[in-house]
């Protein structure tokens, strides 16, 4: 990298790409997540996450370990993200180079956006998450997998949706809610009982949260919502109104409600 | 080719890129209460003459689109590479400032012909109560304004009705009216109508990362109404 950086100047060939991508493939690959080879050895997997369809938009949720091995690496990793004003983005899988995915995909949008002027469609934005999981396919071979999910407000189409991908870049839309990480399989089997069509706001929270607790009582690798330490899930909600965390406050009142029901607290 | 003197030669050039900038429309820019407002007559809603750069940083052009939009795009991209590589409070307009001036200086005195543009980049500090306005011209001179600036075809006229009329402190609707009946005092007098005016604000008080907010017609028409 030279000291002094260039100004790009627009217009080569022709018109200004948008992608932010592409621009820092062009002028710093080096900075690209996951062009470096690395020897596999234990580092950080993030583990539950998931997201569901409630009546005004999604909520997107996820416990905080992150563990290497057997180790507890973190306890309390953040994995859901806004991805923009309105979609967010939850990650499962390696951790830093799922953080890193994150960062990279939510410039991604801001920088289209300042570029064209325009928002990208959902649709667009779930396309482009895929291009950048099919890009990471090389690593994923090496066991440095990442897979996230994502979601968010279509204005087009009035309503949230939740898309999915695996590790080759392959997209799949839900209709209802999908989970993803070690614990995800729990948590799916408990949103199967839990979840229904039209779901209030405070319930779709509920649900999300006690999904998160299913997983973690079979799944040594997702934390619990933890009392003592006052470490308790990440939520994000999208609506008309945008993305937005869920107050600490309602996340640890939904965490309540569920012990309470299960005569746990 | 036959000899011509510098002198000459940047005389001319000067003298072009000046035509060129006279014949389109002013911008203001200026510091109000919570930040910088950008304000500009443009008769189109899509094709911007305010627009973003990065969480603080504002961006306006005058003179020819093709020529300022080509420089937004290019400060976007710098803003967002410095800001990936290093960190999102790395980005300053101090520097976007410099490298424009770099950038047109070199098209000046290098290329067939000049930009026929001037730009402002605006920034406004988070932590200080305070807000930056860089004035960069087409021959890649830059001034640090303080308060207000004007810039286009009647800068001149545009300053000092500012000059005469500006306060620190105002609140935005005041902001806005002023500087719309400041804009309205050349060439001729004449009120701008709402959907005529383009406006943007780095808001400091706005509680999201990103501080730039486009102002929406209705908003523009309520303060010249108020």
């Amino acid at each position: 990298m030279s000291d002094r950086i260039e100004l790009p100047l627009a217009g080569t060939p022709f018109g200004a790409s948008p992608s932010f991508l592409e621009l820092v493939r062009r002028e710093h690959p080096e900075a690209i997540p996951g062009r470096q080879i690395e020897t596999p050895f234990p580092v950080p997997h993030g583990t539950t996450v998931l997201g569901l369809k409630f009546v005004d938009g999604i909520v997107m949720a996820g416990d905080r370990r992150a563990t290497a091995g057997n180790l507890i690496a973190d306890a309390k990793m953040r994995k859901v993200f806004p991805a923009d004003d309105y979609s967010a983005i939850a990650i499962a899988g390696v951790a830093g180079q799922a953080v890193e995915l994150v960062k990279l995909f939510q410039l991604e949008l801001e920088h289209y956006e300042k570029i064209t002027g325009d928002r990208l469609s959902l649709e667009g934005k779930a396309n482009r998450l895929a291009q950048m999981i099919r890009s990471n396919f090389p690593m994923a071979l090496q066991g440095f997998v990442v897979v996230p999910l994502f979601g968010g407000f279509d204005d087009r189409k009035d309503e949230g949706r939740i898309f999915y991908y695996d590790a080759t870049g392959g997209r799949w839309e839900e209709d209802d809610y999908q989970t993803t990480g070690s614990g995800g399989q729990s948590a799916k089997n408990s949103l199967k009982k839990r979840w229904r069509p039209g779901l209030g706001s405070d319930d779709a929270l509920r649900v999300a949260v006690e999904a998160l607790i299913d997983a973690a009582e079979d799944d040594a690798a997702t934390g619990g919502p933890d009392a003592t330490r006052r470490i308790w899930p990440i939520a994000v909600r999208v609506t008309a109104e945008g993305a937005a965390d869920v107050p600490e406050d309602q996340v640890v009142a939904a965490v309540e409600a569920v012990l309470q029901e299960r005569g746990a607290s | 080719m036959p000899y011509v003197a510098p002198e000459q030669l940047m005389k001319d050039r000067s003298e072009y890129a000046h035509k060129g900038i006279a014949r389109g429309r002013s911008v203001i820019g200026l510091e109000f209460a919570d930040g910088l407002l950008f304000i500009a007559e443009n008769p189109s809603a899509t094709l911007h003459k305010i627009s973003e750069i990065y969480d603080q940083i504002a961006f306006a052009g005058v003179g020819k689109y093709s020529e300022f939009e080509e420089l937004r795009i290019a400060g976007i991209r710098l803003a967002d590479l410095r800001g990936y590589q290093y960190g999102r409070e790395d980005v300053k307009a101090r520097d976007l400032a410099n490298a424009y001036s770099q950038a047109l200086s070199t098209i000046f005195t290098q290329q067939m012909k000049p930009y026929e543009v001037e730009i402002l980049v605006g920034e406004v500090d988070g932590e200080v109560d305070g807000a930056g306005i860089y004035h960069i011209l087409f021959d890649g001179s830059v001034s640090d304004e303080q308060g207000f600036v004007a810039m286009g075809g009647h800068a001149e006229e545009l300053t000092d009705a500012l000059r005469d009329r500006y306060q620190a402190g105002w609140d935005l609707p005041t902001a806005v009216r002023t500087a719309v009946q400041v804009l309205g005092t050349t060439p001729e007098t004449r009120e701008i109508p709402s959907e005529q005016i383009e406006a943007a604000v780095v808001d400091r008080t706005r509680s999201q990362r990103r501080k730039f907010r486009r102002l929406r017609p209705d908003e523009v028409g309520s303060a010249l109404g108020g």
